[in-house]
C-alpha cells in the first residue's frame, strides 16, 4: 500500500511539474510584456494616430470577417454534420486545409488567385476596373485573409454543435408542418445557438491574431491596411520595441476579453 | 382512413416487409407487439420520416407514400416526446400554428382549448426541461393536436407513466380522439394497457400484422 501511495504521489508530482512548465511560460511572457513598458510609454504608444487607426480597422475587419465566417461556416457545418452525400469526407478534409496550411502560404495563394491570368482575364483587374472594388492591398484583402482561415474554425465548431443536437428535433418539426429550411431556421439553429456564438467568437479571435496572410495579401501600409498584428511588425521594423510591446499588450487584453466571452457562451466547457 | 398496403421499409440493418393494415376514419387503432419488431419504424414511415422501398400509404384515400411529412396532416407524438429544448410549453403548442401563419387570436384560443383538454394550463410558461414524464407526454400530445390534424400517431405515449396517470391518460386520449374526430394509430408494447381504448387492435410480430379484433 505504501508503495502504491508513493507511486501515486510521484505520478501526480510529475503531472503538476510538467503542466506548470507551460503555464508558467504563458504567464511569464505576459508578465514580461507588462514589466517592459511603463504606463506612460503604453499610453503614448496606443495614442499614436496610426495605432488608433490600426485598432479601429482591426475591430472592423475582425467583426466583418467573423460575420462572414459564421454566415458561410454555419450552413457548411450543418451540411457535413447532417447530410449524407458523396464526397462528404473530402469536403470535411478540404475545410481542414486552411487550419494546417502555413499562414504565409494562405496569403501567397490568395495573392496568386487574384492575379492569375486566365487568358486576358484576371480576377483582381475585373474587381478593380469592372466592379470598382479593388481587393489586393486594400482593406477587403484583410477581411478575405482573415475569413480564409477563421471560417474553417466556424465550420468545425458548427459541425460539432449540430452533431450534438439530435436530428429527431428536425424530423418532428417536419411532421408539425415545417419545410426542411424552416426546421433548420426555427429548430436546429436556435438549439445550436451557443455553438454559433462560440464559432463567432473563435472566428473573431482568430482574425485578430492573423498576420502572415494579411502581410502578403493586404500589405502593411500605415493608416490603410495596418491592423494590430501588422502594427507590431511595423513598430519593430522601425526599432520602436516599446510601442510594439504596448500594442501586444492591447492585443493580450482583447484576447483575454474574447476568451472570457468564449467561456461564457460555451458554458465553461470550451 | 389509414391504409397501409404491402409496405416495405429499410432503416439501417432493420427491415419491415410487406405490411398491410387499415384503420377506418374516426377509429382508434392500437398496435402491440414485442420490442424490436419495427413498430416505431412503421409509424415513422406513415409520418414520412422513413423512406418506403415498396408499397403504399394512403391517408383518406390519398396516396402519401412520397409526400413530404409537412403535407400529411398527421399529429405525431414520438415515444421520447422530442420537445424542443429552446421553447417553453406554450411556445411548443404555438409553433405549428405560427408556421401555418394562423391568426394570433385563433392561436390563443386553440392553446387555451388544448391546455384545458389536457390539463396543462399551469405548465404553459414552464421550460420543458422541468417537466415530468407525464407532463412532457401531455405537452407533446397538445403540440401534435394544435394544428387540428386528421390523424394522430402515438408511439408508446403511456410508457413511463405510473398506473394512475396511465389510466387517466388512456381515458383522455380516447375522449380527445372522439372530440377531435381523429383517426388514431397508437403503438404500445404492453398488450393490456390499451384494450379499453381500442376500436381495432393489431399485433406486429415476426414481420406480419395480425388483426386481433375490437375492444374487449
Amino acid at each position: 500500500m505504501k508503495t502504491t501511495a508513493t507511486s501515486n504521489f510521484g505520478f501526480h508530482a510529475l503531472l503538476v511539474a510538467l503542466s506548470a512548465i507551460y503555464l508558467v511560460l504563458i504567464l511569464a511572457m505576459i508578465l514580461a510584456d507588462f514589466l517592459y513598458v511603463t504606463r506612460g510609454e503604453f499610453v503614448s504608444a496606443i495614442s499614436k494616430p496610426e495605432i488608433l487607426a490600426s485598432t479601429i480597422l482591426t475591430l472592423k475587419t475582425c467583426t466583418v470577417s467573423a460575420i462572414f465566417a459564421v454566415w458561410v461556416g454555419t450552413p457548411l457545418g450543418y451540411l457535413i454534420a447532417r447530410k449524407k452525400f458523396p464526397g462528404r469526407m473530402l469536403v470535411d478534409l478540404i475545410v481542414d486545409i486552411p487550419m494546417v496550411l502555413p499562414p504565409l502560404v494562405v496569403g501567397l495563394s490568395l495573392l496568386i488567385l487574384f492575379h492569375l491570368m486566365l487568358g486576358d482575364w484576371q480576377l483582381e483587374s475585373w474587381l478593380r476596373d469592372g466592379v470598382g472594388f479593388p481587393v489586393t492591398f486594400h482593406w477587403p484583402a484583410i477581411v478575405l485573409a482573415q475569413f480564409s482561415v477563421s471560417c474553417a474554425f466556424v465550420v468545425k465548431t458548427m459541425k460539432v454543435a449540430f452533431e450534438q443536437s439530435s436530428p429527431r428535433y428536425e424530423e418532428v418539426a417536419r411532421t408539425l408542418g415545417c419545410s426542411q429550411g424552416q426546421a433548420f431556421l426555427h429548430i436546429s439553429l436556435p438549439i445550436a445557438w451557443n455553438g454559433l456564438l462560440t464559432g463567432f467568437t473563435i472566428a473573431w479571435a482568430r482574425s485578430l491574431g492573423e498576420f502572415g496572410p494579411i502581410l502578403v495579401f493586404a500589405g502593411a501600409t500605415r493608416m490603410k491596411t495596418e491592423v494590430l498584428s501588422t502594427s507590431i511588425f511595423l513598430e519593430l521594423s522601425v526599432g520602436q520595441l516599446g510601442s510594439a510591446v504596448a500594442v501586444a499588450l492591447m492585443m493580450v487584453a482583447i484576447s483575454i476579453m474574447v476568451l472570457i466571452l468564449l467561456r461564457f457562451f460555451s458554458g465553461g466547457k470550451s | 382512413m389509414i391504409e397501409i398496403d404491402n409496405l416495405s421499409v429499410s432503416s439501417g440493418d432493420f427491415h419491415l416487409t410487406s405490411l398491410s393494415l387499415v384503420i377506418n376514419t374516426g377509429m382508434y387503432g392500437v398496435m402491440t407487439g414485442p420490442t424490436g419488431q419495427g413498430k416505431t419504424t412503421l409509424l415513422e414511415s406513415i409520418c414520412g420520416l422513413r423512406e418506403v422501398s415498396q408499397g403504399t400509404i394512403r391517408l383518406n384515400r390519398t396516396d402519401v407514400t412520397r409526400m413530404d411529412p409537412a403535407e400529411r396532416n398527421i399529429g405525431y407524438v414520438p415515444q421520447d416526446t422530442v420537445l424542443f429544448p429552446h421553447m417553453t410549453v406554450v411556445q411548443q403548442i404555438r409553433f405549428p400554428l405560427k408556421i401555418r401563419k394562423i391568426e394570433p387570436q385563433k392561436i390563443q384560443s386553440r392553446i387555451a382549448e388544448l391546455a384545458n383538454l389536457l390539463g396543462i394550463e399551469s405548465l404553459l410558461d414552464r421550460k420543458t426541461q422541468n417537466l415530468s414524464g407525464g407532463e412532457s407526454q401531455r405537452v407533446a400530445i397538445a403540440r401534435a393536436l394544435s394544428f387540428e390534424p386528421d390523424f394522430l400517431i402515438l408511439d408508446e405515449p403511456l410508457s413511463g407513466l405510473d398506473p394512475i396517470n396511465r389510466t387517466d391518460m388512456q381515458a383522455a386520449l380516447k375522449s380527445i380522439s372522439k372530440q377531435e374526430g381523429l383517426t388514431v394509430l397508437h403503438v404500445s408494447h404492453q398488450t393490456d394497457e390499451t384494450n379499453t381504448v381500442a376500436d381495432i387492435r393489431f399485433q406486429l410480430a415476426n414481420g406480419t400484422v395480425k388483426v386481433l379484433g375490437g375492444a374487449d
